[in-house]
């Protein structure tokens, strides 16, 4: 299968060729500097991505590209639609933010840590792209590895080195499950093209070695977006990477399994989406479970980072939400979450990095009276933590309200139910930490928290995307709409 | 035409944000601004409030055309939500009694030194969501500012709550209200998708709700929870217990606009989706709810009586008195829901009142305890005057506006035996074998109430001054005198002139009285064992079907 090499088929890699132009400027200009003017580097990545960010939303707006339907380019490696669009924005608006709030972490000041993130953006945005097995794996691989190195980064540390090697160790494991049911789905039909074999197995019901190749598929996008089962590296990575990694791990990397998890699932490539399928049991049931245990144990933290850590097993669960309902308006609900996520959790983490750079730990009592010491850092972590408990004006009240309408819609009020209950559960331990920053005490009040000018650009960016989709919801809810139809599309 | 409920919602949100934005020094412009917007709202309730006066519906007419000052902007209009704004008769009287009773917190809380700036920020917030509620006329708005109106609370009670119980109070209650607030959604998404097949279009619009007829099975299913869930912020027992703990716990403000507002936001969104949408499984569940609200009445008074501390004592009697507004709505006729409206307001005032009375005295004495405070009229005058008007109306006392809510009430309910056609049996009784009964049960309720309010005074006020303990006693503000003024004499008013409020409160309530009549006729009889079973194998049937 071939296809003639076109403007607009290059035009539809604009953001990865992009990236890999980043890669290379950042580590060039990464010689040029002197070792302590090292911060440029972020600053520079910041600005670099939100070039491409602009790019590549523009090329939509002004030239309608991608249009409405999914095109296949470069030999079919590749598809090129809405909803690969909106995950292309979800990761470089990560990649943006996370520069940014890279530049006063001392342990992170080096060319390759920008070159790694680029690296692991373009493979986010290939895996949100391919449309072939073979494309799909190496995309995921190019992400994967950036993100080990990016885990372990911090070589002084132990904890970080120890993450590094963790995440390593599940990751390969996991990947490995994967490609064996790539391979399977490969035998079953004798082709890579992720479209043709939707075609070849769609309709399908009750085939078993399907099953077993989708058991073996959700076994490795499950480990990339930390759902229960596979979620026991989250919490020791997450902890012990360098925070701004974990903000990038918990939200881009976590959108990027999901846009292969719905592209799988909901294109038919396993078999058509419909409730009698045996994967969908198994979705639903780990959904569930992902609510239940990631809120549960949250409540039993007290190392902030490891609470958010638990925190964001569980919004997998609620973005898994809307995956199971097999819907458009679900996938569309499960996109716009996590679109609302990025800002929400590289909201928090902005906070807790300028903390734990001022206090040295991530421990609860470091954010003690955080509101008499920096009463607008105070105020914005207090939104980014609304918005993910789902409390209106924020981003989080649509996202979630979404999610449950779109089960609800699908029949499922019991799951939506369950959702409910379990956000109830995460309701305490956010209002718990909203009473630690405003009502606790701490001996260090007096000290005021610096807050370096790219951060405060980060929480600019970050507490008015909450409050703007928290308030202003319809743009982006009718764009990821769009988006939804494309996985349907075929 | 001018937005005016927009503006009466919305100002105290651009208060808040501009309050927050002024620099920690200048907390006079943050009292200046609070007190500003809440004037602003005032003033624009109050026309809003005269002007529905006089262009008062003819009776009759169908909810939709009973909304006045409607403004209607698409919002996301993809699932059918709109930004609806609209008031009807009771709204337009809630409206302007949370603009009254947020004009009087921010008075009262005018010496407030802790972090006054968002002290008066969060405040605004409060007041904004709890207007935002009662304007809403789209199901999903009306969510929103439901939930946005618990937040601040929380934030409120734990900064600056009575240290003592501030956590688990603030968490006891936002919980209590969020989960409540969680199952009327879910029962609300649920019959969302029902509308389809009465050939109504999709969407949270409640003016196309209010003309719906669910199949009487989904209602009689999803009646209790969507009902519940809002009366739970009512107050209704057996889920009134975050209601005492966090009047005790909230600063005095807060307490007003918790109990004087909060509840009646409750009672109000309970009505409003829960009866008027569903008024089959109204007629259907009400007969049960009653007894409910009967354990609210006497047995919210009887705690009452056992309690020393002054909060703890308005607390319950809170409990007690919204349970009368339930059992209004219970009555399920045109004498029932008038008092139930008129209740809202009348019990609104004389919270705050107290409230405001109680947290003056906290000020000064540092003392809540009915067991220490003694002789206070000698140097808190104005407070005892207030206390005492604040108690008639408690107690129902011919000429202040507790009578004129609570004599319909208890008349709506001895009448209820009028639905005997149609209501289902509870226990093998109709309720006009047992309705008279409750009425009677309920007026126990009021002597008990005089039996503590006059205690109260008693121990509180009169008696010997102590000079020596309470040598530092200062003297009311004119600030706090003039808010107890204001609020004592709304009470007496409406007391002596019912006119101004019950035909817009009756305007107000018609067309779900009119809604209920119907569904009286037309329900069937059934028995309480029978139904369940009904019930059960409909919602088996209906899990299969799902």
């Amino acid at each position: 299968m071939s296809s003639p090499i076109t403007l607009s088929s290059v035009l539809a890699l604009a953001p990865e060729i992009g990236l890999t132009a980043l890669i290379l400027a950042v580590m060039i200009y990464d010689r040029l500097l002197k070792p302590d003017e090292r911060r440029k580097l972020g600053i520079f990545t910041a600005w670099f991505s939100l070039v491409i960010l602009l790019t590549t939303f523009g090329l939509w707006y002004f030239l309608n590209e991608p249009g409405a339907g999914a095109v296949a380019i470069w030999g079919g490696m590749v598809r090129h639609d809405m909803a690969t669009l909106v995950f292309r924005v979800i990761f470089l608006l990560g990649l943006m933010i996370t520069s940014l709030i890279s530049t006063d972490f001392l342990e992170v000041q080096r060319g390759e840590y920008y070159a790694l993130l680029a690296a692991a953006t373009l493979g986010f945005s290939l895996m949100a792209a391919s449309g072939d097995l073979i494309m799909l794996f190496v995309a995921m691989e190019t992400a994967s590895i950036s993100l080990y190195a990016l885990a372990g980064l911090a070589t002084g540390n132990t904890r970080s080195v120890e993450a590094g090697m963790k995440y390593f160790i599940y990751g390969s494991f996991a990947s490995a499950i994967m490609l064996y049911g790539m391979s399977l789905l490969y035998g079953l039909t004798g082709v890579s093209n992720l479209h043709i074999i939707a075609g070849t197995l769609l309709g399908s019901e009750a085939d078993s070695a399907v099953l077993l190749a989708a058991v073996l598929l959700i076994v490795g996008f499950g480990f990339k977006v930390s759902v229960v089962p596979f979620h026991f590296w989250s919490p020791d990575v997450y902890e012990g990477a360098p925070s701004p990694v974990t903000a990038f791990l918990s939200t881009a990397s976590k959108a990027a399994g999901f846009a292969v998890f719905i592209r799988f699932f909901l294109a038919g490539i396993v078999g058509s989406p419909n409730p009698n399928q045996g994967w969908w049991n198994i979705l639903v049931a780990m959904c569930i479970l992902t609510m239940i245990l990631g809120n549960f144990m949250a409540i039993y933290q007290t190392n902030m980072k490891r609470l958010i850590a638990y925190s964001s097993i569980a919004q997998a669960g609620y973005a898994l939400i809307g995956l199971v309902t097999l819907t458009v308006d679900g996938s569309g609900a499960t996109m716009f979450y996590l679109l609302m996520y990025v800002f929400s959790n590289i909201a928090a983490f902005t906070v807790i990095i300028l903390v734990s750079n001022q206090n040295g730990s991530d421990d609860m009592k470091d954010f003690y009276g955080l509101s008499r010491r920096s009463p607008y850092l105070a105020l914005a972590m207090m939104l980014a933590l609304l918005s993910l408990g789902g409390i209106p004006p924020t981003a989080g009240f649509f996202g979630k309200f979404f999610v449950f309408r779109a089960a609800i819609e699908a029949g499922m009020w019991w799951l939506a139910l369950a959702g409910l209950l379990t956000a109830f559960v995460a309701l305490y331990y956010y209002l718990s930490i909203i009473k630690y920053l405003y009502l606790y005490r701490s001996d260090e009040e007096e000290i005021e928290i610096p807050v370096p000018r790219s951060y405060k650009v980060a929480l600019a960016i970050t507490v008015i995307g909450i409050l703007y989709l928290g308030v202003l919801a319809n743009p982006a809810f009718e764009w990821t709409r769009q988006a939804a139809l494309a996985f349907f599309a075929g | 035409m001018f937005p005016f409920l927009s503006v009466i919602t919305l100002s105290p949100i651009a208060a808040a944000i501009i309050i927050l934005l002024l620099p920690k020094e200048r907390k006079e412009n943050a009292r200046m601004m609070a007190l500003a917007a809440m004037l602003l709202g005032m003033v624009l309730s109050l026309y809003v409030y005269s002007n529905y006066y006089q262009n008062l519906p003819d009776p009759g007419t169908p909810w939709r055309d009973t909304l006045q000052f409607v403004e209607e902007v698409p919002w996301v209009p993809g699932l059918g939500i709109n930004y609806i704004m609209g008031v009807d008769g009771l709204s337009a009287t809630l409206v302007l009694l949370t603009a009254l009773v947020g004009l009087g917190g921010v008075l009262i809380s005018w010496s407030v030194e802790d972090r006054p700036r968002e002290f008066f920020a969060f405040f605004m917030l409060l007041v904004a969501g709890v207007h935002g509620v009662f304007v809403a006329v789209d199901g999903f708005l009306l969510f929103f500012f439901y939930e946005l109106a618990v937040l601040p609370m929380y934030v409120m009670i734990v900064i600056w709550g009575w240290e003592k119980t501030r956590e688990y109070a603030a968490m006891k209650l936002t919980l209590y209200l969020l989960l409540g607030s969680f199952v009327s959604l879910l029962g609300f998404l649920v019959l969302l998708f029902q509308l389809p097949a009465q050939g109504l279009e999709m969407t949270f619009d409640l003016r196309v709700w209010s003309e719906a007829n669910f199949p009487i099975s989904m209602q009689l299913i999803w009646f209790m929870p969507v009902f519940l869930g809002f009366a739970v912020l009512g107050g209704v027992w057996p889920f009134h217990n975050w209601s005492p703990d966090g009047h005790v716990a909230a600063p005095t403000a807060v307490s007003m606009i918790h109990a004087g507002v909060l509840m009646k936001l409750g009672a109000y969104a309970a009505m409003r989706v829960g009866i008027q949408m569903l008024p089959d499984g109204a007629v259907y569940w009400m007969p049960f709810v009653i007894l409910l609200t009967i354990i609210n009445v006497v047995y919210g008074s009887l705690i009452a009586m056992r309690q020393r501390d002054m909060k703890y004592l308005i607390g319950y009697s809170s409990v007690s008195h919204m349970g009368l507004v339930a059992m209004g709505f219970a009555a399920m006729n045109m004498e029932g829901f008038v008092g139930a409206g008129i209740q809202m307001v009348s019990h609104g005032i004389m919270t705050a009142l107290f409230f405001s009375v109680v947290g003056m005295i906290y000020d000064r004495a540092h003392s809540r305890n009915m067991d220490e405070l003694r002789g206070m009229a000698k140097v808190l005058p104005w407070a005892m005057v207030a206390f005492i008007i604040g108690g008639f109306v408690s107690m129902g006392m011919p000429g202040f506006s507790g009578f004129i809510a609570e004599f319909p009430i208890f008349l709506g309910v001895w009448r209820g035996g009028g639905l005997e056609l149609a209501a289902p049996t509870v226990f093998g009784l109709q309720p006009s074998n047992y309705y008279p009964i409750l009425a009677i049960l309920a007026a126990t309720g009021i002597v008990v109430t005089a039996a503590y309010i006059l205690r109260a005074i008693g121990d509180v006020f009169l008696g010997d001054y102590d000079e020596h303990k309470w040598h530092d006693m200062r003297p009311l503000l004119a600030i706090d005198k003039f808010t107890l003024a204001v609020f004592s004499l709304c009470l007496i008013v409406i007391g002596v002139f019912p006119a101004v409020i019950a035909p817009i409160v009756e305007a107000g309530v018609a067309p779900v009285v009119a809604r209920l009549e119907i569904a009286q006729q037309t329900s069937h009889m059934v028995t309480i064992f029978d139904s369940v079973q009904t019930a059960a194998a409909n919602f088996i049937h209906w899990l299969g079907g799902a």
